[in-house]
């Protein structure tokens, strides 16, 4: 029985890793490949979340939808949602430096927070969207866990190969030119600010995606369901830890961090309750301090970012302007 | 409506938590225009500097404006400190990296506060207190020291920044660094400069926030936002631009309540920071884009 429930946990411990992988990869895209600082990535994953979530749900009485349709096409459709709100933000913020950016995606995660509160005919309020249904949920419990598994780590995969794919692309090359010397990309005639938009759209989608895959998780979707800071915050420390500019060091910060993160809080768990809020506190105190340390003595993560061609001098991104 | 209904409901308010916002948004203006980053831990360093009045009230059982000085001192040798321990090793890296480090400062500090203080909300003093009226505006006196308090504080730092060697060795460094350095101006003592001044005022705006509304470990975090869009309205790095941006930001969120669900006042500021850089991102006041 004991042995159950750990195969339990570390199926459930899994999935999460998988779909805190994909979030990494995505966020990797925008400041790994790009440069670009997305300090609103827990609002990308509340719309891709949301909007799937509306899309397959059967229709309920009191809020927009649900539509009933598959859960693929809720997939699809939470990725064109995310999408969709980065563009605007990206077209105004990306001609600046990208503090502009950090400060605009802060706002754009409060305005959505503001939203998913505010709107309940859009996502029902407080309550949040029950009954989402999850691939292959039907069977019993732990056949369902696998199979979920199954698929979250396919979709992983995938997104993998694509992003690596990517990378190695004469794309990749040039944006991460465009990250290391601007004025000399432009000089060679790339269009910087559409390139650092596409960059920052293929990124929230995969941010869209991994909401996604996380209310289907659940069953369900709540305003509750993700603390904004701490959430962007772990997907930071995730990818900066696992190696910025290495999707490999994405997705293995996020299995580190994860890990880290979820078996912290066992321990902070048995302590008696007067503690036990005091505890959390500091796991969050910790963390921060984690991504200084990093910062500070192993910037260039667990897995640096592969060098390519001229390794002479890699001095990156002197942006002083 | 009549104006006085104006005035007294949302005009008055608005100057109050404009204030406030011009407070935090100063010390923004001056770390972006010399340091040049934006200073994401900025709120939650206002939160710090509320606590710390907090704990002199509750601890010596003395006025909150008695407190308010040594949330000041305290906060600004905080904020030196985190400068030294966390931020100036990173000085000849990308910025952006600085950037990123101070949204895990804010975190950092965010749990200090809930740790210490605790989550729930918190007062300096018990009790209503009832507006006075002066000529049919009424005007409580807590908002009469605020925006007093405001404006103080910032012509004592516009008289440093203009008249002092060093508040012009600051001016220097955030008009031409290269050019401030050749001339033999000590960057670490602009530096630590600014980090006394920014986290000093941080203090303040916490403190007022504080006094004219009720502490909570959250406070800091949601008026980053609101600081930000008043540093780039009026100008990023002009002083006298940050407290026009702060004042506009603050009234147009209490104004925008007839016009707009009162949820959405939050997302003014935002409207704010989009639509300026958008048609002038060098703010009212010509300042700087980074």
């Amino acid at each position: 029985m004991e042995l159950l429930g750990l195969v339990n946990y570390a199926l459930f411990m899994a999935i999460f890793i998988c779909i805190y992988a994909l979030l990494a990869l995505g966020l990797n895209i925008q400041w790994g490949f790009a440069g670009l600082f997305n300090a609103g990535i827990a609002g990308f994953f509340a719309v891709g979340a949301y909007t799937s979530a509306i899309i397959s749900t059967p229709p309920a009485d009191g809020r927009i939808g649900g539509f009933d349709l598959h859960f693929v096409v809720g997939w699809i459709a939470a990725m064109l949602a995310a999408a969709l709100v980065a563009w605007p933000i990206g077209k105004i913020c990306l001609r600046f430096r990208s503090d502009y950016l950090a400060i605009a995606t802060i706002g754009i995660a409060e305005i959505i927070r503001l939203v998913i509160k505010s709107e309940p005919a859009l996502t029902n309020g407080a309550r949040g969207i029950s009954s989402i249904p999850r691939p292959a949920g039907d069977l019993a419990y732990m056949e369902s866990q696998i199979a979920y598994l199954v698929i979250v780590l396919a979709v992983l995969i995938a997104v993998y190969f694509l992003v690596e794919r990517q990378f190695n692309a004469p794309w990749g090359r040039m944006m991460r030119a465009i990250r290391d010397n601007e004025d000399a990309a432009k000089a060679m005639g790339k269009n910087v600010e559409f390139r650092r938009l596409e960059a920052f759209i293929f990124g929230a989608a995969l941010m869209g995606l991994g909401g996604a895959l996380f209310a289907h998780f659940n069953r369900s979707i709540t305003p509750e369901a993700i603390d904004p800071m701490v959430a962007t915050f772990l997907i930071w420390i995730m990818l900066i830890l696992g190696g910025s500019g290495n999707n490999r060091g994405a997705i293995l910060g996020a299995a580190v961090v994860w890990i880290i993160w979820s078996v912290s809080e066992i321990a902070t768990d048995r302590l008696p309750t007067e503690y036990a809020v005091q505890a959390k506190y500091i796991r969050l105190f910790l963390i921060g301090l984690m991504l200084q340390l990093v910062l500070r003595f192993r910037p260039e993560g667990l897995l640096p970012e592969p060098l390519r061609g001229d390794q002479r001098v890699t001095k990156s991104g002197t942006d002083q302007s | 409506m009549d104006l006085f209904e104006l005035l007294n409901f949302y005009i008055v308010p608005g100057v109050v938590l404009g204030s406030i916002y011009a407070l935090g948004a100063v010390g923004i203006t001056l770390i972006f225009g010399i340091l040049r980053y934006a200073h994401l831990a900025h709120g939650d360093l206002a939160t710090l500097g509320a606590f710390l009045a907090l704990a002199v009230v509750t601890g010596f059982g003395v006025s909150p404006y008695a407190a308010l000085p040594v949330a000041i001192l305290g906060t600004a040798a905080v904020a030196v400190g985190i400068d030294k321990v966390f931020y100036e090793h990173l000085r000849e890296r990308p910025k952006i990296v600085t950037v990123m480090a101070s949204l895990g400062i804010a975190l950092m500090i965010r749990a200090v506060v809930q740790v210490v203080w605790g989550v729930d909300t918190q007062t300096y003093t018990r009790g209503i207190v009832r507006p006075e009226d002066y000529f049919g505006i009424r005007v409580r006196d807590r908002e009469l020291y605020t925006i007093l308090a405001m404006v103080v504080l910032v012509g004592v730092l516009q008289l440093f920044l203009t008249r002092s060697k060093w508040g012009k060795a600051m001016r220097a460094m955030s008009d031409n660094p290269n050019l401030a350095l050749l001339s033999g101006i000590d960057n670490k003592k602009v530096v630590m400069l600014t980090w006394v001044i920014a986290g000093g005022l941080c203090a303040a705006s916490g403190f007022f926030l504080g006094i004219n509304t009720e502490l909570k470990a959250m406070m800091g975090w949601h008026m980053l936002l609101p600081m930000f869009a008043a540093a780039i309205l009026g100008g990023v790095g002009r002083v006298e631009g940050a407290v026009l941006g702060g004042l506009i930001v603050g009234v147009a969120e209490e104004v925008s309540v007839l016009f707009i669900p009162s949820e959405y006042k939050a997302a003014m500021a935002f409207a704010i920071l989009l639509f300026m850089l958008l048609v002038r991102p060098t703010g009212l006041l010509k300042g700087k884009v980074l």
